[in-house]
């Protein structure tokens, strides 16, 4: 199984610039790879087109060789940088993190979701404890792929490492693809077999 | 405060505490103390910067030192500029003129004025702005543009133009370089090491631990509202054994280029705090004394809040 891009192009309006053009990446499942690039590249929108969340102007995305499914659950789930973007602010977070699928107690417990959190409002978490439940969320047994956008750049270093090892061992477990998008080169080489930089794939006019 | 100083510091915070009136439910009235007890020096030709997680009060301290907290803010403690108090009064006669701030956000700028006229601001002139724009490769088309037709990169070096229109002294820059790709971030940060080597003094905020390795004399990390330790980049460059904090060491050991391993637990919130040591919950080394109140103190050159640092 395997995550295919192909021939992406992307931009907002008929006669703006290209973002992404011609954007071909093949990522197999159990495999890491990271996605570098300058800000202001397009490495988000690229994210986006995978997970599904944006369509490409041109090309197409498949996983398994079929395209993304338009509905129920999505194979390819994604991660973004701003957790509190990312939830339901009149859900409490028991809602949220059940919505794909019945997060069970070991996957909560390992990634440091205590009880009482579940009772709240997405207000009344940090950024990095807001992060914990849309991971928890993203890890469902029907997720096969995961697209992991900048998820610890607002984190401490610690709250970093520790939200990667979870991440990471869940990746193991579930024999997941992995496609993580980030700017910090150490941490690339730390999670990552494979680094992509996407000034080399992407050719704007 | 005993000791003597050798150089007066420019700017000496000390036992500053602030917190936010808050309500709960209806008109029930709720403190919630989001610095506490936070004491530090910025010495002129010095980049001090503070790292710590976002959330952990680190723009807060800016604020308070620029005068700038919302209303329902209080403070206590003191905050001094080169020996003196630096109270409400004189805080709104210097701030932009001795003492400039870069704010976190490029938001911070009018989107209706082209950007040379707020650069020069009510007192600046055209030619120290012209200077300023030189001084950061921002071309002559860039002075007649709205901040919408500015980059992420061009923004930041027209924040930094503000600051340097006056001679300001103290330079106060609250995470200036997200946004910006690695060569912008190492080039503005060459600019605030050119200001210090001059003579200004720099409170560089940041969370970006590696950014404060590369500019940085002297780094303070930031722990849930107050300062755990001191130390220069030295210090941290040669690894957590020559650190004093705890959490400072854990920091180093997280970190991806080290061995990417965490500690256990989070930290703390502000309306939630355990007794004594705020990492106290989190640490390997806690014990009894540890519930007491922990104060700053010196060890070998750094300042370390732990009962337990060696």
């Amino acid at each position: 199984m395997q995550l295919e891009a192909k021939k992406i192009s992307f931009r907002y309006q008929k006669n703006s610039p290209w973002i992404l053009k011609d954007v071909d990446l093949t990522v197999q499942a159990g495999e890491r790879v990271a996605l570098l690039g300058p800000s202001g590249y397009g490495k988000s929108t690229l994210a986006k087109i995978l997970a599904g969340y944006e369509n490409p102007v041109k090309g197409e995305v498949f996983w398994d060789g079929a395209p993304l499914p338009k509905k129920g659950f999505c194979p390819v789930q994604m991660i973004g940088q701003h957790p509190e973007k990312a939830v339901n602010p009149r859900w409490k977070m028991a809602r949220i993190v059940n919505e794909g699928w019945q997060a069970d107690e070991q996957t909560l417990r390992e990634l440091g979701i205590e009880k009482a959190w579940m009772n709240r409002w997405p207000s009344e978490l940090s950024g990095g404890e807001l992060q914990r439940f849309c991971i928890a969320r993203a890890l469902g047994p029907k997720t096969k792929f995961l697209i992991c956008d900048e998820i610890s750049t607002m984190l401490d270093v610690i709250t970093q490492a520790q939200i990667w090892q979870k991440v990471l061992a869940a990746a193991q477990k579930g024999g997941l693809g992995l496609l993580v998008v980030t700017h910090n080169k150490a941490l690339a080489a730390r999670v990552c077999e494979r680094i992509i930089e996407l000034p080399k794939l992407n050719r704007p006019s | 405060m005993e000791e003597k100083q050798e150089k007066m510091a420019l700017l000496d915070v000390q036992k500053l505490r602030v917190s936010f009136d808050m309500y709960e439910r209806g008109l029930q009235k709720k403190e919630l103390e989001v610095l506490h007890e936070l004491s530090l020096r910025v010495y002129p030709g010095e980049i001090l910067a503070v790292a710590g997680a976002s959330g952990s009060g680190k723009s807060i301290l800016a604020h308070a030192v620029m005068g700038i907290l919302p209303g329902n803010a209080r403070t206590e403690g003191e905050i001094r500029y080169r020996g003196e108090l630096l109270d409400r009064k004189r805080q709104e006669s210097i701030r932009g003129k001795e003492i400039a701030f870069i704010p976190q956000s490029v938001e911070y700028l009018d989107p209706l004025m082209r950007v040379d006229r707020q650069v020069m601001g009510i007192r600046g002139a055209k030619e120290k702005q012209e200077t300023a724009f030189a001084r950061y490769h921002l071309g002559k088309e860039v002075e007649r543009m709205y901040p919408f037709q500015l980059s992420g990169g061009m923004a930041r070096r027209v924040l930094i133009s503000t600051a340097v229109m006056e001679e300001a002294r103290l330079i106060v820059a609250d995470e200036p370089t997200p946004g910006l790709n690695a060569e912008m971030a190492m080039e503005t940060l060459q600019n605030f090491r050119e200001l210090a080597d001059e003579g200004c003094g720099v409170l560089l905020i940041t969370h970006d631990i590696d950014l404060a390795f590369q500019a940085a004399d002297r780094i303070a990390v930031f722990y849930a509202g107050t300062i755990v330790e001191i130390a220069s980049v030295a210090d941290f460059l040669a690894g957590k054994e020559a650190l004093r904090h705890p959490y400072s060491k854990a920091f180093i050991d997280a970190l991806p280029q080290n061995d990417f391993k965490p500690i256990e637990g989070f930290q703390p919130y502000a309306g939630n705090l355990p007794k004594g040591c705020l990492f106290a919950p989190r640490c390997p080394m806690r014990s009894g004394e540890c519930e007491k109140e922990i104060a700053m103190r010196k060890i070998r050159d750094g300042e370390v809040r732990c009962v337990h640092a060696t």
